[in-house]
């Protein structure tokens, strides 16, 4: 077994130096009715790297990858293309094989990255401080639910009409175990700004996602103001946070807390994870000391030089155990790491081009559609995604184009379950679609129509 | 002769001796170099990125244009690839050395599981792609599902989780479910919890709505049976318990806890995280459990990456797997279909834990180690992480205080009883093991344990590695004893920084740079 | 003149009339390590006996102040916020918690003196 270095004269010595006759004696306080005598049923023997290099590549090829294929998909995740030196750097044994940063004299590589990463997600969204990452956007959307709660003291929590509905059933997932008071509003196209009548003074937060989930842009600045008017918090979510290069962050519009997914920066599709979620907030004491999550944080060492350790930790469930404010361990780590250097070699300019470049070809594929017979683009604004009305089943259609090599993007109906939207595709347009992709998808969708 | 004079001196030639702290104009130390915050070395104006240009079009932002800066620093690639290496070289490593964190198993990490982790059918698919398209993803996650439950016996396994303490939320919120259908959620509200557990377990209990009643260990370190029996009754919802426990020790009565908790109407949540003692020697099937979350992020070997990501799968008991979250796996003629809507489904699923369908690049990563390692590659892990640590047991004991006595399964427990009297606390023990070149053992946990310091060392550690190792640890503690206690409280003395002051960083909190800083 | 007592959960009370100022004791505040941030509660509430109404965090811990009697809390020391390090520097004196007015005179029979407490720390 190649990842074993322990031979038998090894076993035979260090067993001897036990004191024990073979290594069952380490194993005798297991019940004698539940020790499994033979190898474990079913399951193959050991197989070499070659064996199981085959094997993973023949699974992988049955799946269409977004590389190989006009890909419009978003609703939640976005392929952007990520430089080379991200996934060089975030392989590095140092980063990869170390753990989450308990002895800081020992990690100040983690850690300073952390407390750097903090920085830019407290820049990005326009928030004083964020966390060092959740798992990821929809997670921490519920967080930041129970840590309005826990501001405010109060319990009920309205949804607007635009956040994602996966979103939207994590959240009520989450807090099943409390008595919280969940106004689900209807989802509909541009009536998040109806979120305001659902606000009186019991309201902890109201949670609002722009770009939204049909990618309309949503103001938040006459949301946070009706919700501090009676004492609420606005959390925004944001899942596609490339957009904050182009578009106001939503601490500039009033945002207490903000929830994101992160993994456009940085971070692949890979199937729905591991991404990383983002969690900001007003610099605050109180919103601190209920935030979730890990924080790295500026201090010195002995000899007065500057460094940076894990703080606050009395919020967390190793110390505060059932009156933690989250049972969270395991964050994001390595994510947070290929967000932050993709970040880094974007900088101010780079991402605010990049964001430009999304929009502009976003724009340009909504118009090519729009003049399409039997399609109609239903966004006011967006951002580089946005939703269109098609003449037919939006999911039939959706499995048409993939089965002419084009994934065209999400029907509304995978999101919010049929019967709604049932003619509602949404597309999302990155600066890895050519020309060559608009071309195949107005082809491929005039032909499915 | 022709003689070429370029010859200099190519022996060293000075005493051997070097002043004790040498101090450097740079603030670099040889390999060691200095490096400020991304934001002190970054400029607005730099970017390490070509992007095409952007086409002509109107703009369709709604009146939302981003018309502030954002103060981003840039770096160009080569600034980049120095700033973050120069980071990487002040983090301790599994690939760099030892590292016995006791119940984080720091196990060597494959490199082929990386390389298969990025093959384009699971790195580049989109977790909304067309079902018909990502047939080999979904096939991914069955596979793995097939492999989990043949190892632990169970019936069922979720794989939203992702991480320990979300396996321990599912696991606990499908037993939630199972006491709501039965309509005993107002009676049936305790959940046992020794208090020799992670923390997480008491939060998540209490993340569920529980309250949470805390269980004593007994004088061998397991739990007190006769307090279970007085604690057992119709309104335990469950008990959550840690096997083998945080002290390293198989619940020996096991059987007999799971059946009194049954016979109550309760459940047995298990916390999986310390799988990796007793993979291929019993089945948690046979143990009596009814849920319980594995680690791939210790366990199956996916990298820990600072922190995370990890991924926390829940094998689940016929009992249970009713209630199992959105999205799950089932069979579609020759392939797999994922159910994501309630609607869909026959079963009555507690909920969804999050936006797509789990931690899919840890997936692959564990499998790719499952099948590397096979049912006898498998069964040697567990047994070469119990001899490993046992004899790590055995060897340290001759100067350290073990907390028990016998055997331990994969980790060994001490506690500060050998530095009773020598003014050395088991901080300072800890950090006298980083000038020594290792990481430090998890220390202060279990808190049944006084001072405790849990060494994990792993089967992927060679005999010659645990006895440097333990020689290392047995010269300390003979220093220790013997009042050399100078060289403790001042450790580490020859790591990157010095010990931080972190009273400082939580009484006035600096969690950002601020450009006012500069 | 007031007078001193001390709980087993090492708060002391200075109890004057029916008042008495509360904080932890000098022991405790030594057994805790840098104190980084207190909790206090809020003035004007009524508190029963034994109700966890305060927090006192250290780096690596956090403990419940427990309301030592019955009463309603008259004053917090806000200047704690600012300076958790004033419990650690003046335990029992500067570093007070809060103020509150005693219910229940006789819940005062059950708490130490001071050389009670002395013995009670002793081990």
């Amino acid at each position: 077994m190649r990842y074993l270095p322990l031979n038998e004269d090894d076993r035979a010595a260090m067993l001897a130096r036990i004191g024990v006759s073979s290594i069952d004696d380490l194993f005798a306080d297991i019940p004698a009715k539940a020790r499994l005598d033979g190898l474990i049923e079913g399951l193959p023997p050991h197989a070499s790297e070659m064996a199981v290099e085959r094997h993973f590549t023949d699974l992988s090829r049955q799946s269409l990858s977004a590389g190989d294929a006009p890909f419009f998909c978003g609703g939640g995740a976005y392929r952007h293309h990520v430089p080379a030196s991200v996934d060089h750097l975030i392989q590095r044994s140092e980063f990869l094989t170390a753990y989450t940063p308990y002895q800081p004299e020992i990690a100040q590589g983690t850690l300073q990255t952390l407390f750097e990463f903090q920085t830019q997600v407290a820049q990005l969204t326009g928030m004083d401080v964020a966390n060092a990452s959740l798992y990821d956007g929809s997670t921490a959307t519920a967080e930041a639910v129970h840590m309005a709660a826990r501001i405010t003291r109060r319990r009920k929590c309205v949804l607007a009409p635009g956040l994602h509905p996966h979103y939207a059933q994590t959240v009520q997932t989450a807090v099943q175990g409390e008595t919280m008071d969940m106004q689900v509003m209807t989802p509909a196209m541009g009536a998040d700004a109806g979120v305001v009548d659902a606000l009186d003074d019991q309201t902890a937060c109201i949670v609002v996602q722009s770009p939204n989930v049909f990618g309309e842009l949503v103001d938040l600045e006459p949301l946070a103001k009706a919700a501090h008017a009676v004492g609420a918090l606005l959390i925004a979510v944001t899942t596609e946070v490339v957009a904050l290069g182009l578009v106001k962050s939503p601490g500039e519009m009033g945002a207490d807390i903000v929830a994101a997914e992160g993994q456009s920066i940085g971070n692949g599709l890979s199937f729905g994870g591991p991404y990383v979620g983002l969690l900001a907030c007003r610099n605050d004491r109180k919103f601190i000391r209920q935030a979730p999550g890990r924080f790295a944080g500026e201090t010195v060492d002995e000899a007065g030089k500057r460094g940076y350790v894990l703080t606050l930790s009395t919020r967390e469930q190793h110390i505060r155990r059932e009156k933690a404010t989250s049972n969270i361990c395991t964050n994001s780590g390595l994510c947070t790491l290929a967000f932050s250097i993709h970040l880094a070699l974007l900088g101010e300019v780079g991402l605010r081009k990049l964001a430009a470049l999304n929009h502009a070809r976003a724009c340009v594929l909504a118009d090519r559609l729009d003049a399409l017979d039997g399609v109609q683009v239903l966004n006011q604004s967006f951002f580089n995604e946005f939703a269109v009305r098609v003449q037919g089943n939006a999911s039939q259609i959706v499995e048409d184009m993939a089965k002419a090599g084009v994934l065209g993007g999400i029907p509304a109906a995978r999101l919010f379950g049929t019967g709604k939207f049932d003619d509602v595709l949404i597309i999302a347009v990155t600066e890895t679609n050519r020309d060559e992709d608009f071309d195949a998808l107005v082809a491929t969708l005039a032909e499915a129509l | 002769m022709a003689m070429n004079s370029t010859g200099r001196p190519t022996a060293p030639t000075g005493d051997g001796l070097c002043p004790d702290d040498l101090k450097t104009f740079s603030g670099s130390r040889g390999l060691m170099q200095q490096e400020p915050l991304l934001h002190e070395v970054g400029a607005p104006e730099k970017c390490g990125v070509d992007l095409p240009d952007v086409p002509e079009h109107t703009a369709r932002l709604g009146g939302l244009e981003r018309d502030k800066t954002i103060g981003l620093p840039g770096l160009s690639e080569p600034e980049a690839m120095r700033h973050y290496v120069r980071l990487s070289q002040r983090n301790y490593a599994i690939d760099l050395g030892l590292y016995p964190l006791g119940s984080c198993t720091m196990k060597h990490n494959p490199r082929l599981n990386e390389k298969l982790a990025r093959l384009p059918g699971f790195a580049d698919v989109h977790p909304l792609q067309p079902q018909s398209t990502v047939q080999g993803a979904l096939g991914l996650m069955a596979e793995l599902s097939d492999w989990l439950v043949a190892i632990t016996g169970m019936d069922a396994v979720a794989l939203p989780p992702k991480a320990g303490a979300h396996g321990e939320w599912c696991g606990m919120m499908c037993i939630r479910a199972a006491i709501e259908e039965r309509g005993e959620l107002d009676t049936r509200r305790r959940v046992l919890v020794p208090e020799s557990a992670h923390g997480t377990n008491p939060a998540t209990a209490a993340a569920c709505g529980f309250e949470i009643d805390e269980l004593p260990a007994d004088a061998t370190g397991r739990v007190d049976m006769e307090i279970l029996r007085t604690k057992i009754g119709p309104d335990v919802a469950a008990i959550m318990l840690t096997n083998p426990n945080t002290g390293g020790l198989f619940e020996r009565d096991i059987r007999e806890i799971a059946d009194l908790v049954h016979e109550a109407g309760g459940y047995f949540y298990c916390d999986g995280a310390n799988l990796n003692a007793i993979m291929g020697k019993t089945r948690v099937r046979d143990l009596g459990v009814d849920a319980m979350h594995i680690n791939l992020h210790k366990t199956f070997s996916t990298p820990h990456g600072g922190g995370g990501p990890g991924a926390g799968p829940v094998v689940l008991s016929k009992r249970l797997s009713n209630y199992a979250p959105l999205p799950y796996l089932v069979r579609n003629g020759d392939g797999w279909a994922l159910i994501e809507e309630a609607t869909q489904s026959e079963a009555k699923p507690f909920g969804r834990m999050s936006a797509f369908h789990g931690q899919m690049g840890m997936f692959v990563r564990a499998l790719a180690y499952m099948m590397s390692h096979g049912a006898d590659g498998l069964r040697q892990v567990s047994e070469d992480a119990v001899l490993n640590a046992n004899y790590l047991l055995a060897r340290l004991s001759e100067e350290m205080s073990p907390a028990f006595d016998g055997v331990c399964m994969h980790e060994a427990l001490f506690d500060d009883a050998f530095l009773k009297d020598t003014g050395v606390t088991t901080l300072d023990f800890a950090k006298a093991m980083i000038d020594e070149g290792y990481h430090p053992m998890t220390m202060y946990f279990p808190l049944i344990v006084h001072g405790a310091m849990l060494i994990e060392p792993t089967e992927t550690e060679s005999k010659e590695s645990l006895d440097r190792f333990a020689d290392s640890l047995l010269l300390l503690a003979k220093m220790a004893k013997s009042g050399d206690t100078a060289r403790f409280t001042a450790a580490p003395a020859l790591a990157p920084l010095r010990r931080l002051d972190e009273t400082r960083a939580a009484r006035t909190p600096v969690l950002r740079w601020k450009a006012t800083d500069a | 003149m007031s007078k001193l007592y001390y709980t087993e959960d090492h708060e002391w009370l200075s109890v004057d009339g029916d008042t008495a100022t509360v904080g932890i004791s000098t022991y405790a505040a030594g057994q805790l390590g840098d104190v980084v941030f207190v909790e206090l509660p809020e003035v004007g509430k009524t508190v029963k006996k034994g109700e966890d109404i305060a927090v006192v965090e250290s780096v690596k811990s956090a403990s419940e102040i427990y309301a030592p009697v019955s009463g309603q809390i008259t004053a917090a020391n806000a200047a704690l916020e600012d300076a958790p390090e004033t419990v650690n520097e003046d335990a029992q004196g500067a570093g007070w918690f809060f103020k509150m007015t005693i219910s229940d005179a006789a819940e005062l029979s059950g708490l130490m003196d001071e050389a009670a407490y002395a013995e009670f720390t002793k081990e």
